[in-house]
């Protein structure tokens, strides 16, 4: 067996190509944080069950820690950083800091990424559907009370909008 | 932890991979949507010193609608299947079931394949595609085998798979005009492995006919309840007598405990998602 097999790849992440050589056995988040430093996804349980790694790849949000760094070669890959910066996310970030849907923000990126693809997928101000949605993200300090609060919040205006 | 050092493999084709697996087979392993492969990876439970990435093979990822049966790619993910107006029309058992699969991001990359592969006794899939009648249909260098589902799932996470096998799709028939279908699960949180669900088709509702009730999170399989198939036959979904009969006969199935329900619970959850599947028969 070849040990430390490295493999080229090249992604577009947060709207910058980059082309660089990782061990085949790294996974995504991790290739995301330790190798372009975007420390903004967090990693909690590497099993797939916290959800504080989500992050969009090829318009879908994905574990960032089930899928190895090598699978993205080719792929466009956003991350909170992406979110924030292009403001894709600014009204839900803006609703999570009124509602104080945050405390210590280490689900904070996963949440809003899973809070997005729920408002993007057209989700309504439902709280039992917003619940649904995020049941896949752990947070240890809010309850989630308030995270419902804010999405619930960002879907009625996304509502209202379309209404007009 | 991390996951351990492999060599990893990226074929664009169904010859080139299984060519990969039968020229490494002891030593290789599948990755499929990852979404049980790299948690195990990571627990080290799997360390494999090859891992074939099937997730370049396009031929692999296509839902045929023919006129009998639908076949579906063993790398269709689930949010594939929740898109597809094909399986919504066609195959309403695995609709409602879908969204009870894990969570959204997990069904962004889980296929219908690596469930059915990895045969967990908790998993919706290998459940319904018993219910559905489904069978499997397997690819190696050498040859092509079908086999059903009934005998697909043999044990705790065993299949009928065979070295150097890949499964290649998954064929559906599909239900008749008059068939309807149930579908219950009792979890702690939405979107987690079930402590007891039930899958049910009948190919008729009153009376009920030619029924498939199929547990899952029981056992250390899915399990066929073919006495309580019969306890309900030519009843109707709401004859509470017929259905009392169908909740005792689980007293003969070889229910199976887990680390959070003992097997006396487990038999009464079966029960009670038994029942409200019934009324929800549609
Ligand atoms: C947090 C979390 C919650 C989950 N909750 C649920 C749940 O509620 N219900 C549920 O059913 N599942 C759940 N899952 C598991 C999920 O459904 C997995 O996607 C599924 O079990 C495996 O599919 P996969 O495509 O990800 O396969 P992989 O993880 O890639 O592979 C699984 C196994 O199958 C083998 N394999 C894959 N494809 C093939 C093939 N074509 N031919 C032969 N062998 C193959 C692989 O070698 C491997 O051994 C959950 C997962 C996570 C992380
Ligand atoms: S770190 Fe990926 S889900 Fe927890
Ligand atoms: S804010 Fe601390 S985990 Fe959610």
């Amino acid at each position: 067996m070849n040990h430390a097999q490295q493999v080229d790849i090249e992604l577009i992440v947060n709207h910058e190509k980059i082309n660089c050589r990782v061990p085949v056995r790294v996974n995504l988040v991790d290739f995301l944080r330790n190798e372009l430093g975007l420390t903004g996804s967090h990693v909690g349980c590497e099993q797939g069950v916290c959800g504080a790694c989500t992050v969009e790849v090829d318009g879908t949000m994905v574990r960032g820690c089930l899928m190895l760094a090598a699978q993205a070669d080719g792929s466009t890959v956003n991350t909170i950083e992406g979110f924030a910066e292009s403001g894709r996310a600014g009204h839900l970030q803006q609703a999570f800091a009124t509602h104080n849907a945050l405390q210590c923000g280490f689900c904070t990126p996963g949440m809003l990424a899973s809070a997005l693809e729920y408002l993007e997928q057209g989700g309504v101000a439902d709280r039992a559907a917003i619940r649904q949605h995020i049941s896949g993200n752990y947070c240890r300090c809010t309850g989630y009370q308030a995270i419902v609060d804010a999405i619930e919040e960002v879907a009625g205006q996304t509502e209202t909008t379309d209404g007009q | 932890m991390k996951a351990p050092d492999f060599n990893y493999q990226r074929p664009a084709s169904l010859s080139a991979a299984l060519q990969l697996l039968h020229d490494n087979d002891q030593d290789a392993q599948l990755l499929a949507g990852g979404q049980s492969l790299m948690p195990m990876l990571h627990l080290r439970i799997a360390q494999p010193d090859m891992l074939i990435d099937l997730n370049r093979i396009d031929e692999l990822a296509t839902i045929d609608a023919g006129d009998a049966h639908i076949e579906i790619g063993s790398m269709v993910r689930y949010a594939q299947l929740e898109a597809s107006e094909q399986i919504k029309t066609c195959l309403p058992l695995i609709c409602s079931a879908l969204p009870h699969i894990a969570h959204s991001a997990i069904r962004n990359r889980g296929t219908i394949g690596g469930s059915a592969a990895l045969a967990d006794p908790a998993a919706e899939m290998p459940a319904l595609l018993i219910a559905s009648n489904a069978s499997i249909n397997l690819v190696s260098t050498k040859a092509s085998r079908v086999v059903s589902a009934d005998d697909f799932f043999t044990g705790l996470y065993e299949t009928a798979l065979q070295p150097g096998e890949i499964i290649k799709s998954i064929s559906i028939p599909k239900p008749g005009n008059n068939s309807v279908f149930g579908f219950y699960e009792i979890t702690r949180r939405h979107g987690d492995y079930a402590m007891a669900g039930v899958a049910i088709s009948a190919q008729q509702q009153s009376p009920l006919h030619k029924m498939r009730v199929v547990f899952f999170g029981v056992a250390e399989k899915p399990l066929r309840a073919h006495n309580c198939e019969q306890a309900l036959e030519n009843g109707t979904a709401n004859d509470s007598g017929a259905i009392d009969l169908a909740i005792k006969s689980l007293e003969q199935l070889p229910l199976m405990g887990d680390q959070h329900t003992g097997v006396d619970s487990k038999r009464h959850l079966a029960g009670v998602a038994l029942k409200r599947a019934l009324q929800e028969l549609h």
